[in-house]
Parts: structure tokens; sequence; C-alpha cells
């Protein structure tokens, strides 16, 4: 991914000095008087959503197309990218504003609707109905509906995304207008101990997932001995279906760098770091723009806003590696090692970053800190529970019908979350599980629907809080394959230091793999069960210590559909391939067979020939017959009764030669799919030549693997039939679907 | 393999010095800004990297090799990437990348022959809400198909060939 090439630069430099004190009461006024003119004004604004989501869906062509639509129409409008409102399902979003009256927010706008809409609403007097969302902001436009009052928004409180969505990220007036930086204005006349009281005060915990509370790790930091301290903000935002950081990064960079000028005056440190993962272009150039407007109005630089405090922030970009989000595998890679976590003692706070104390923080929870010391921590404590005030954002995402990114007190159940701002599972299908923190998080069923969700509650269900991932699924989701597909990516991600990690992620992963293959073994489960808890109890970091969490906690609530798997070779959640059942439509052209009639058989040979040729290497005829070792054929011409017929493998329902074969390489793959041999796994022990009444298997490599008709799955695969009956002139043999 | 213009230890280390300071901090942000000019890491630019930090070449392949950002071999020209994250796997990414990859015939991680595309699957491009989401020479596209990718990938291959 792009470097950037301001960041080779700013990596360079030595700290700029920030301008002299900019007087930023006067800014701040100037800037809100501004907003309320264009609020007020008599122009009409037109939002389009642009963050990465909404430029996916397709906003860049329709912020290319506006000016020329507004042109053809004769209006006069402004036109305002916006951040990400967290409304995905609906993007591409466009909203309209007409001096005086609510924002009119469109949803799925395409390019083809475009024109229409504007036309409607700023033309011909009103808003056409059929491709309104709702309206945004205060007061009533006709009789459309209020998108706060909707199920959508309703329960959402936003404080870490309340201006996403809403402001320009790219104007600092925009920021400013909504009281940006007055909440480190108030930190900086206070005493550091004081806003690290307040910060405690509000119960702030970290959101990056461990719910560590934050104020009293500040307070470690503070109280640690060093010439030099560092504040490091974590962006690397590694968890798959994860991207909160993202957007508030995206929609509203300020907050974020608001929150660290205040942390980093908190701790003592005079260079901040922002780890971001490569992943995230545009949140970069975000970032650096709104340093270089920081540095305008004196809040980055030297002598912040005449305190004599001191900031300088730098960003370093990630390279992809999950473990990296680890706060010393973190800190490792800042100082351009490999990765790797350490065991701790002794903590960042005391021995981080170049071994000085550092303090590594969540972007989220930057997020909050300048609307904790704004509004006060007593304000802040009002929402969410005792155990864990404040609000949490998550990413709702999975087979939902609102997908987005949500901001809600914490508390909140589960069912309210999926039911009332996602919007049901999709398709009206029933719940099954909710999946949170990611690869390091659990599976909660249906049990726990009406369950807070608050750090104490989930930790107590198997679960994590997590980053903030919430991947919903629905009945045809299978939870042996969501622990599989888990286990892959932290296996993947293993940094490889310490073996319990490293080795058994790897034989838990085999172990789910050929569970999903059914060919799953008794004891299987409770195997899984054993190596997850050594796992968790001996791995060196977070990585490790959570890495069996998707498994275990499938296991604990979904035992039953491992057993299906193992033992009645079916996948309740119709997922796993080699399990699927007959009028699945995905292996339906599996299930045809070779219909044979006995009388048509001219015994010509074309059939044994076809099938040679369709299993040797070259697939071609003249080619074949010089390779090494010769193509086998899988069907044989043979005397029956006195007529010669070809023969090849009935693929049995229950067939001897699966029952027979001890390693589980001969398998039948679905009710009414063929019989295959798994070459990799066959070690030529020839018990299904001796088992098969047919004499189908025959061994060949001098006994060391056996050849048997596979159907020409490959063929099939391709939409083609098998070789033999494709070859057949007579029509002896025919390809009939069942 | 197509000629790419080798450039001596030397000049790459000219390069370098050119634009950062020799802190072993600046290791990784240096290997990104190689990998920003050559689409990969030459040899030479390793070796040129290690003497400018005045760290063994040994160190610098260690942290190259840990990080997924970086290839050691030319990429292709267009790059296709498969977001692997939770929502998209839900909604059935998985099979976009094992078709994508019998199309171009090269397993994630690999560039076909005539060095037209590079196939890469990554963990999460965090537009999940837009599952299944495929980037292509850095756009992101969301709610793909199998067949939406295919033709996009054949529409590149035309395109190129046309040239």
């Amino acid at each position: 991914m792009a470097l950037p090439p301001e960041l080779g630069r700013q990596d360079r430099l030595e700290p700029t000095e920030g301008e002299k004190t900019v007087n930023l009461d006067q800014r701040i006024q100037s800037a809100k008087d501004n907003w309320k003119a264009e609020q007020e004004g008599d122009d009409v604004r037109v939002y389009v959503g642009s963050a990465t989501c909404g430029l996916a869906a397709g906003a860049r062509g329709i912020l290319n197309q506006l000016p020329g639509i507004l042109a053809d129409l004769n209006i006069e409008a402004q036109i305002v990218p916006v951040g990400c409102i967290g409304m995905c399902f609906a993007e591409p979003l466009v909203d309209i504003q007409e001096p005086g009256k609510p924002r009119v927010s469109y949803r799925n706008v395409s390019s083809e609707v475009l024109p229409s809409i504007l036309e409607g609403q700023l033309k011909n007097g009103g808003p056409p109905k059929e491709w309104v969302f709702g309206t945004l902001g205060e007061g009533h436009y006709g009789e459309l509906g209020r998108l706060e009052e909707m199920a959508v928004l309703a329960p959402q409180r936003r404080i870490a995304l309340r201006n996403c969505g809403w402001i320009d990220p790219t104007l600092l007036d925009h920021y400013l207008a909504r009281d940006g930086y007055v909440g480190l204005q108030r930190a900086l006349g206070m005493k550091p101990e004081e806003v690290i009281q307040e910060v405690v005060d509000s119960g702030l915990r970290g959101r990056g997932g461990g719910g560590f509370p934050t104020g009293l790790k500040w307070s470690f930091c503070r109280k640690a001995k060093g010439d030099q301290k560092y504040l490091i903000c974590n962006a690397d935002e590694g968890d798959p279906g994860a991207f909160m950081d993202r957007s508030v990064l995206e929609g509203d960079p300020h907050a974020v760098l608001e929150g660290m000028a205040i942390a980093a005056y908190a701790i003592g440190a005079s260079v901040a770091y922002i780890y971001i993962r490569a992943e995230y272009p545009l949140a970069v150039q975000r970032l650096l723009h709104a340093m270089d407007q920081m540095r305008e109005i004196g809040v980055l630089g030297k002598d912040l806003l005449g305190s004599g405090f001191d900031l300088e922030i730098k960003i370093k970009q990630g390279a992809g590696a999950f473990v990296c989000g680890e706060e010393t595998a973190l800190i490792a890679s800042i100082e351009g090692q490999r990765g790797m976590p350490r065991p701790r003692p002794p903590f960042p706070a005391n021995q981080g970053l170049f071994g000085k104390p550092s303090n590594v923080n969540n972007v989220e929870t930057l997020g909050n800190v300048a609307s904790i010391l704004r509004e006060g921590s007593k304000w802040y404590s009002g929402f969410g529970t005792t155990e864990s005030p404040g609000t949490k954002t998550f990413a709702l995402t999975g087979k939902v019908n609102n997908p987005g990114l949500i901001e809600v007190p914490m508390g909140i159940t589960l069912r309210e979350v999926v039911y009332g701002v996602g919007g049901g599972v999709l398709d009206g299908r029933p719940f099954k599980a909710a999946q949170t923190g990611g690869p390091s998080g659990g599976c909660l069923p249906e049990q726990f629907l009406d369950m807070p969700i608050e750090y104490a509650s989930l930790a107590k269900a198997g679960s994590i809080m997590g980053s903030g991932g919430l991947v919903i699924m629905d009945d045809l989701t299978c939870t042996v394959d969501i622990a599989r597909y888990f286990l892959t990516f932290t296996q993947n991600e293993s940094c490889g230091k310490c073996t319990p990690c490293r080795v058994g992620t790897k034989e838990m992963l085999t172990i789910l793999e050929r569970i999903c293959d059914g060919k799953g073994q008794e004891g299987d489960i409770e195997l899984l069960e054993e190596l997850g808890d050594s796992i968790k109890k001996a791995s060196l970091c977070g990585l490790g210590q959570t890495a069996p969490n998707p498994t275990l906690t499938t296991i604990k609530y979904f035992r039953e559909e491992y057993e299906a798997h193992i033992r009645d070779h079916t996948c309740p959640g119709q997922t796993c391939k080699a399990l699927l059942p007959v009028d699945s439509e995905a292996t339906l052209v599996h299930t045809g067979l070779i219909r044979m009639t006995a009388d048509r058989c001219d015994a010509c040979g074309k059939c044994v020939e076809a099938c040679a040729v369709a299993h040797s290497e070259s697939k071609d005829p003249e080619l074949a017959m010089n390779e090494d070792p010769l193509p086998r054929p899988r069907v044989r011409l043979q005397p029956v009764r006195g007529v010669t017929v070809p023969t090849s493998c009935r693929h049995c329902e229950a067939a001897a030669c699966v029952l027979v074969c001890p390693t589980g390489a001969m398998a039948k793959t679905g009710q009414g799919g063929p019989v295959l041999c798994d070459d990799d796994v066959c070690i030529g022990c020839s018990a299904c030549v001796i088992a098969c009444p047919y004499g189908v298997p025959e061994a060949y490599l001098e006994g060391e693997k056996i050849t048997k008709c596979d159907l020409c799955i490959d063929r099939l695969d391709k939409g083609g039939i098998p070789a033999c009956v494709e070859a057949c002139p007579t029509t002896c043999l025919e390809w009939v679907k069942r | 393999m197509e000629d790419v213009p080798s450039v001596s230890v030397v000049d790459w280390r000219r390069q370098i010095a050119g634009q950062f300071a020799s802190r072993p901090e600046y290791l990784i942000p240096i290997l990104q800004s190689i990998q920003e000019d050559a689409g990969f890491l030459p040899p030479e630019s390793m070796v040129a990297t290690a003497r400018h930090l005045r760290i063994p070449e040994s160190k610098v392949y260690g942290v190259a090799s840990f990080y997924a950002q970086f290839n050691f071999e030319p990429q292709g020209e267009h790059r296709v990437t498969i977001c692997r994250g939770t929502a998209c796997h839900v909604k059935g990414s998985g099979r976009i990348e094992s078709e994508i990859s019998d199309q171009l015939g090269v397993p994630p991680g690999g560039t076909t022959g005539d060095m037209l595309f590079t196939l890469e699957a990554v963990a999460c491009v965090g537009a999940c809400a837009l599952a299944p989401v495929v980037v292509i020479n850095g756009e992101v596209f969301g709610d793909q198909s199998v067949d939406s990718v295919k033709q996009a990938v054949d529409k590149l291959r035309e395109d190129s060939t046309e040239e």
C-alpha cells in the first residue's frame, strides 16, 4: 500500500514551531458564526457520504456527477462531502438541505435517480417520497419521518461519533463550530493530575478490547520516572469485521487528535505516535491534513495555547501484522523491529517505546477523552451502567438488515441492537448467534439476546467486548466453519514466538478442518477443548490467550453441531462443502448417476480410453500414452452373464470401502454424492480393494495409492459430464441427473 | 520475466539517505518507501538499507519478511485484493477467492506469468457493511459476486492487451 510522500518528510523533520498564540476563543466564535450562517443561509446544501464505505458504494460517481446535474437544473447549491454517518447499508447516502429546513436523507442513491431526486425536491416543490430515507436534524419537513426517531437511530447515543457525517472532516472550522478544542483548552488550564482524576471519575475504560480503566493507566505513566515519555495511539485496527477506528479517523480526525493532546498533557509526553494500518490510506491523509490545521491555531508544536507544554505527533504506518495491535508488539514495530510481543512486566508505562515510559490508547478511547474534558466526568458517567459507563461503538455486520457503524450506551441488550438498530436478521431468518470481539471473542447464542452488553456480562458468557466487531449469524451459518475461519486467521497471524500459540493453534486448526471435511473423529471435540484450555493458559500475549475463544464458545453453545459433523456427516448450517445434502443447489451437479444399458454396448472401449485420458496429466490422447506413470482408466470392460459391459464404481450409499478405510481417505461426499479417495490421506493399505463387492478400487504405484472412479467431479464442477459418458458412441452410458 | 531496471546498491543508498536519517526506527518507513517506488523490495535495496542504518542485512530481511505488506518478487500490473474479513466470509468471499484464483491460475499472493495480475487476500479492508468487498487497483468495490469480479478481471485483461 502506498506511503504518501509527505509521510517521509514528516518522519524526518524535527518538530516545527507552532505559531504563536492565536486566540482560540475568537477563532471558535467566528467558526460558530460561520457555521450558523451556513446552516441558516440561503444556500441549498447537498451532503454526500464519502468515507471508504460510501466511496465503495459509488459516492465518487455521484460527487463527479453532481455539479453537472445542478448546472442543468439551474440550481445553486453547495456540495459538502461528509464522513460516515454509520448507516452503511443505505450508502450512497445523499442529503439535501434547504434553508431553514432539516436535512432530507436519500438512501441507496444511484446516478440514474439522482437527477429526479434533485429536481423533485428543489424544483417541483417536494421530496420524491419513494427515495426518501428520513430527515436529519431539528424540526419537521412535512410528513417525512425523522431518522432520529426511527429504530435505527433512536437507541443510539453518539459521543465518539458525534461529528461523523455531520461535518466536513477536512474543514477545521466545522470541528471548531461543534466546540472543538474546548476540552483541550480546559485541560491545559488544569494540573495534569486533575485531568487524570477527571478521566478516572468518568469511568472510561479502554475501548480497544481489554477494558482497563483509562485514567488508572495514565496515572501509572504519569508516575513513572523518565526524562522523555511517549503517548501512542493504537489505530492498528486489525480485527476482521471491525471498522470503527477507520470511520472515526476518516470522519472526525480532530476528535482523536484533541484526545491525544489531552492525554499527552496528562501523562507528560511531548511526543506522540499514531500507529495506523497501511490499509487505511484515506485516514492517513485526513490525519496529516488535520495536523497542519492544528499547527495553524497553535494546538500542536511548541507551547500549546501558551501553556508552556510542547507536543509533536508522528504517524507510523503499520505493515500488515495483526499481532501489532498488542501493545508491546506495537512498540517493537514502531522501533523498527519485528512486531513480536514480549513478556510483561516491565509494563510499557515504565519501559515502553525506546525503553521510555509510554502509554498506549485505542482510537475510540482517545475519541471519548475530548468530550469528557469538555462536558465533565459526571455527564459522561451518566451514560451506560455503573460498572461500564459511557457508550461503545460497534461495527454491526453479517446477516443483518442494517449493517453499519453504531454507537450505543453500555448495558443495551443484544436484542435491541439486532432487532432495533440492526433492523432484524436478513430475509427474516431466525437469529442463531452473535459474534463479538472478532477472532479473540466468542459466539453468543439466542439465550443471550436479553443480556446487557458490558464488559463483565460478556466475559461471563465466555466472550469479550473486543474492539467492537459484532457479526450477526442466521441459521444458515455453520458455527464450526466460523470457528475454523477465525482460527485460520489467528494461526496465520501468530507471530511464532511462543510455542503454545504457534503449535497449538495449528493443531486446533487441523482438527477443525478435519471436522469440516466430514472426517472428524470421536474425541475430537474433547481434544479441542483440552488444547484450547492449554493455549489460553500458556500463551505469552493476548493473541494466543484469546485465540481459542471462538472455538471454545461454539463448542459450549453449539456442541450438537460439532456432533452432527462428526457422527452424522451433516452440516446443519449447510455451509461445509463436503457435507452438503443432496437437495442443496451447490452440489446438485455432483449427484447425477451414470446409467448403463447393457444391450447397447458394442465393447468398443472408447469409455476406457476417454477415462484414462481424462485422468492423465496432459488431458491429451497423444501425449497421455507417453506419460509416466501411465494414466489408469477407472472404468473396465468386463464380461457379465455372456455380454461385455463397462463397469465402474456404483458410489454406494453405505459403501463398504468407506466403512473399512482406516484413515478416512475414502469418503462419501454428502448424501448421494460420489465416493472419493483423498490421495493425500490414503496410505495404500488396500482394505477397500478387499472390501468392495464389485472389485472397483485398484492399487497402483506399487500398491502405494488407490485409484477408483471419481465421477469426473472436476468436469462436473465446470458444468460438463463424465468423460466415459461423453465418449460413448452408442448411448450405452448415459448421464442422469437426480 | 520482464526486465526490471536494476538499481545498484550505491544508487539505492543515495536515494534512501536523501530521504531518511540513519536511525533504526526508520527501517519500516524506508522499506515502505522502496516498495512504493519499485513495487517490491529488490535485494540491492535491502543491502543499501542495512548499510544506511548500520544494522545487519539479516535484520532487514527479518523485519521485511515478518510483515505481510512486503513483497520480494515483482508484482503484476493490476492488483486484485479479496477481503477475507468475517463479514465478507459470512457473505461468501471464500468462493470468490477460489474462483478468481482458478480464473487467474495463481494462488492468493501469486502473480500471473504475463505479469498482468497479482492476486491478494487480506484480512479486512474495513468496509464490512458492503461485504463481500474486493479492491481492484486501490479502488474499493462493495457487494461483489463471483461473476462481477470475473468480469472486472476480464475487462482489465482486455484493456491491457489492446494497448
